[in-house]
């Protein structure tokens, strides 16, 4: 089959289906490829880098399977073969009018944003890919506005303090700001109405400030939800708080199938420091900021840039290709199980369920819910898994009791034995005690050295044999012979293959 | 001062040297000086005895052997330390167990013999004078009884580790009132032999001992093997101090109770390192249990390639190994040991993570990674090192499964759940170097080789890593 790759038609997109390096992957899976005339210019890739890579420069909305990043154009569309497949950001979920032109339309449409976040689609799931890249770009976007270092220095000149930057929600992209602003060296702090990316947060350097309020709970769709009244009052009074003390804000907050929440009011805008700057990553979907303007760059009257790009992705191109020609490639490994360039709809993969807009010309939008591998796995079965009840640890009453209680029966076993045995078993008590401390003392690295050397050791039983050899009877002295020697094996061998353990130790 | 009495005053001198030799194993620096003063104490107490031995009636031909036995006892020991291989410590150390055990049968027989079976000799006569002739026969039958399991124990456990005989556990019904009838049967034995000491009742205990001791640990598995060498280690340990209660010698008793206790505690540490009790340990492995949740769909696991992990190494700050049993079976600690060298002479961190109970015997990773000359002091405990994941850049994971499996931590379900682990998922990468995707010694899947950040490194870890230096 032929897979070709459209020039996008969407004014001010710059990124590409596929690149060079994707090319030579798809055509590993056994397909040969077509590129639309400057497809790749935009993102930096010529014509000739993809003839280099395998690719025919023609028509490409003519192939069998045909890759864009954007919904292709109308025109664009109609060139397409009825038994042919499109794959592409369609955006089924909130466009329904993309949807209704789909289904008048014989071929079948892959949807790649409609990818279900379960583990096994990560490696296709365009939109986490695309977030990453946004991510880091809204920290760079904000460096460019922003008049001042990210980190503190000291320098000749003076003291600098370091940036202090608030990302609202961490997300894919949140975290990616995150680690962004981090590494720049800036002072991170974070906010997220779910608990449990907490540690994410930390483990990428940042701070987590939590919003205490009962109704912060773990994620059950690894989404965001629209919180309740208490919890956005608290969350208010934290961004009041934060925005006049920052000077860096990103809000990446977006909950699925709903305009984007207002985080910052315009009160809050006012009262941050001028030069400050806001990055609205929620731009595209009505914004978290009371006075962003879609894809526009605004500032306030008291000099608070608010940037409102929707393109962030975009604007790293060659990356962005990259990323979403990768996820395109997996994509067309999971359809293509045969490697032989023939591409298979397994209408029963969730996977691939998920993302059909059209199957052959019939609607298959919207496709059944998948389960969310983000949420934790269903209760096990209530009765059968529960967990081994936990031993409580000893009180120190009951540790006092156990001992006294040992202690009696010590007593009385010792009080009832022969007289005979008693200065034995004072000897064989107190050696078990300081047996214990000392082994207890033991460095874990030297515990094989500590184990040959108890072998060693317990050789002493060659006293016993020594003892009992040459008295009486024949039969006595020949195993006692044969006692000493197997004993010896272990006095002799176990110090010195100790010793030789020993010698490998060595400090760095 | 008589000779009885100077053998006694070097008894006590030996005792406190070998407590001196322990001692000097908590640390590195002393562990050398300790094995030294173990060597001494052993010198003085043999010395002491032969002394004894030659004061009292020995006859010559008595003493020829003595000498040939020893001398033959010393050759074989010291060419069998010279030759092992440091991943035959194992077998090693369970074969020379088993010398003690049946050792420790040979005196109880001899004791026998001496006193029950001779019962008008003079040793018979001395202890029916002293009315302690009762507490003789208990210590024989004691003594031998302990000493048979250990012997039979230890074979069964050096054939294992050996790879003689196949390590999975035998499975026989009724495994465990097998165990504890032999025990209740023992303990009927002991009152009858108390009462009548007959032949045949010495020789219906020594069979049933030994086969005690075979079942006992043929039906433990290979992965807990930790635990059941350390055990072997206390119960040689428990016969010797029979023996000396057996023979009145203060120092079989003292050291005997020594090597008793610290195999008793190694036992307490690998089962604590597992969050099983020593009981469930005997009493079975993990493999019988069907685990739940087997059918969770973890998803798909990443591959990468030799040339992959390179570059990934090449590119870290700081590196995390943490070698299992793999890594001793591939023979990789050379490789492994040249790796960390390089990494470290480009200025990397490396340290190493040791589970306690990784490999088949408490510190047997440590060993190994000594013996390919890595230092010490990079080397940490599981303890040491947990909380340095989160800030490492990359983990490789070399041979090891269980100790690193997040469902000890997570899921409360598993088999594995409450056993402390090494939480290796909280690195930046983690690299998986393993044969296929099948399950560790518990038999429970491992959801790290499903994560994100985990990339599986398949084939033989020792020509993998070899891969990996050649790269670099």
């Amino acid at each position: 089959m032929i897979v070709g790759v459209l020039k996008e038609g969407r004014a001010g997109e710059s990124r590409v289906a596929a690149t060079p390096a994707t090319i030579q992957q798809i055509r590993k899976l056994g397909y040969d490829v077509v590129v639309d005339p400057g497809a790749g210019v935009a993102a930096g890739f010529t014509d000739s880098a993809y003839e280099a890579a395998g690719a025919t420069v023609g028509d490409a909305a003519g192939a069998d399977v045909v890759l864009g990043v954007n919904a292709p154009s109308p025109a664009q569309l109609d060139r397409v073969r009825p038994e042919a497949t499109v794959i592409a950001l369609f955006s089924p979920a909130f466009d329904p009018a993309m949807v209704e032109e789909l289904g008048r339309r014989p071929f079948t449409a892959l949807s790649m944003d409609a990818v279900p976040r379960i583990s096994r689609a990560q490696s296709m799931d365009v939109l986490s890919s695309m977030a990453n890249i946004a991510g880091y770009r809204a920290v760079i976007e904000a460096a460019h506005e922003f008049g001042r270092f990210f980190t503190g220095q000291v320098t000749a000149a003076g003291k600098v303090p370091p940036a202090k930057v608030l990302v609202a929600g961490a997300g894919v992209a949140g975290l990616a700001a995150i680690g962004a602003s981090g590494s720049l060296g800036a002072i991170v702090r974070a906010t997220d109405p779910r608990p449990e990316v907490a540690d994410q947060v930390r483990s990428l350097g940042g701070e987590y400030l939590s919003i205490a309020s009962p109704e912060v709970e773990v994620s059950k769709t690894g989404y965001a939800k629209e919180m309740g009244d208490d919890y956005k009052a608290r969350e208010a009074e934290l961004y009041a708080a934060q925005c006049r003390e920052v000077d860096i804000v990103i809000t990446t907050a977006l909950i699925p199938g709903r305009p984007a929440p207002t985080l910052i009011t315009a009160e809050m805008v006012a009262s941050m420091k001028p030069g400050s700057v806001i990055v609205d990553m929620a731009a595209a979907n009505g914004g978290n900021v009371e006075g962003t303007v879609k894809g526009e760059k605004a500032v306030t009257d008291n000099g608070v840039t608010i940037i409102g790009y929707t393109d962030l992705a975009g604007r790293l191109s060659a990356q962005a290709s990259q990323l979403y020609g990768t996820n395109l490639v997996n994509l067309l490994k999971l359809m293509t199980p045969g490697k032989d360039g023939l591409l298979v709809l397994d209408w029963d993969d969730p996977v691939q369920r998920s993302i059909t807009v059209v199957r052959e010309g019939e609607s298959a939008w919207p496709p059944p819910p998948v389960q969310v591998s983000a949420a934790p796995a269903p209760a096990p079965a209530a009765a059968s898994a529960q967990p081994a009840p936990k031993k409580a640890p000893m009180t120190p009453k009951q540790k006092f009791g156990g001992v006294a209680l040992g202690a009696l029966a010590l007593f009385l076993a010792v009080g009832f034995a022969p007289a005979a045995l008693l200065p034995r078993v004072t000897v064989f008590v107190l050696a078990i005690v300081i047996g214990y401390y000392v082994i207890g003392h033991v460095h874990h690295a030297l515990h094989t050295p500590l184990m040959s050397v108890t072998n060693a050791i317990s050789g002493i039983i060659v006293v016993g044999a020594l003892l009992q050899i040459g008295h009486t009877s024949t039969t006595v002295t020949v195993l006692s012979s044969v006692a000493i020697l197997l004993a010896s094996i272990n006095v002799f061998g176990g110090f010195a293959v100790t010793r030789r353990m020993l010698a490998m130790f060595n400090r760095s | 001062m008589s000779a009885t009495l100077a053998a006694q005053a070097a008894y006590l001198v030996a005792a406190l040297l070998f407590i001196l030799a322990l001692a000097g194993l908590s640390k590195h620096e002393s562990a050398r000086l300790g094995n030294a003063f173990g060597m001494l104490g052993m010198g003085v107490a043999l010395v002491a005895t032969i002394v004894l031995a030659l004061d009292g009636d020995i006859s010559t031909a008595g003493l020829g052997l003595m000498a040939v036995a020893m001398l033959i006892g010393a050759l074989i020991g010291l060419r069998r330390a010279r030759g092992v291989e440091m991943t035959g410590m194992p077998e090693l150390i369970a074969l020379l167990h088993s010398f003690v055990g049946l050792a420790a049968v040979l005196v109880s027989w001899n004791g026998f013999l001496n006193v029950e079976y001779d019962p008008d000799g003079h040793e018979a006569e001395v202890l029916g004078a002293l009315g302690t002739l009762g507490i003789h026969h208990a210590e024989v039958f004691i003594g031998l009884f302990i000493g048979a399991v250990t012997f039979t124990g230890s074979v069964v456990a050096y054939l294992k580790l050996a790879a003689k005989i196949d390590s999975k556990p035998l499975v026989l019904p009724g495994k465990n009132a097998l165990n504890l009838g032999s025990l209740v049967l023992f303990l009927a034995l002991t009152v009858w032999f108390v009462i009548t000491p007959e032949l045949w009742l010495m020789v219906t205990v020594t069979v049933l001992a030994l086969a005690l001791g075979w079942h006992l640990v043929a039906s433990i598995g290979g992965g807990d093997m930790p635990v059941v060498v350390s055990m072997l280690n206390s119960y040689s340990g428990w016969a010797a101090a029979a023996s000396g209660f057996l023979l009145g010698n203060d120092l079989l008793i003292i050291t005997g109770a020594l090597v008793g206790s610290s195999g008793a505690y190694l036992s307490y540490i690998m089962c604590k390192a597992m969050n099983r009790s020593f009981f469930s340990v005997i009493a079975g492995g993990f493999g019988i249990e069907a685990p739940s949740g087997s059918e969770v769909d973890y998803g798909e696991h990443q591959e990468t390639t030799a040339q992959g992990a390179a570059e990934l190494l090449g590119s870290a700050r700081s590196v995390i190994i943490t070698p299992g049993y793999g890594m001793a079976v591939a023979q990789a600690q050379y490789p492994v040991a040249e790796l960390t060298s390089k990494l470290r002479a480009k200025g990397v961190d490396v340290r190493f993570g040791i589970h306690p109970v990784a490999g088949r015997l408490p510190g047997h990773m440590n060993v190994l990674l000594a013996e390919a000359k890595v230092p010490y002091d990079i080397v940490l405990e599981m303890d040491e090192i947990n909380e340095d994941f989160a800030k490492t850049d990359v983990v490789l994971v070399i041979g090891a499964n269980d100790t690193v499996n997040p469902a000890g931590a997570e899921d409360p379900s598993s088999p594995l759940a409450g056993m402390p682990v090494l939480t290796v998922w909280e690195a930046g990468k983690v690299i998986v170097f393993k044969r296929s995707m099948a399950s560790g010694y518990a038999g429970v899947q491992n959801p790290l080789f499903f994560k994100e950040n985990t990339a599986m490194l398949f084939g033989d870890a020792k020509t993998r890593v070899e891969e990996i230096v050649g790269t670099l």
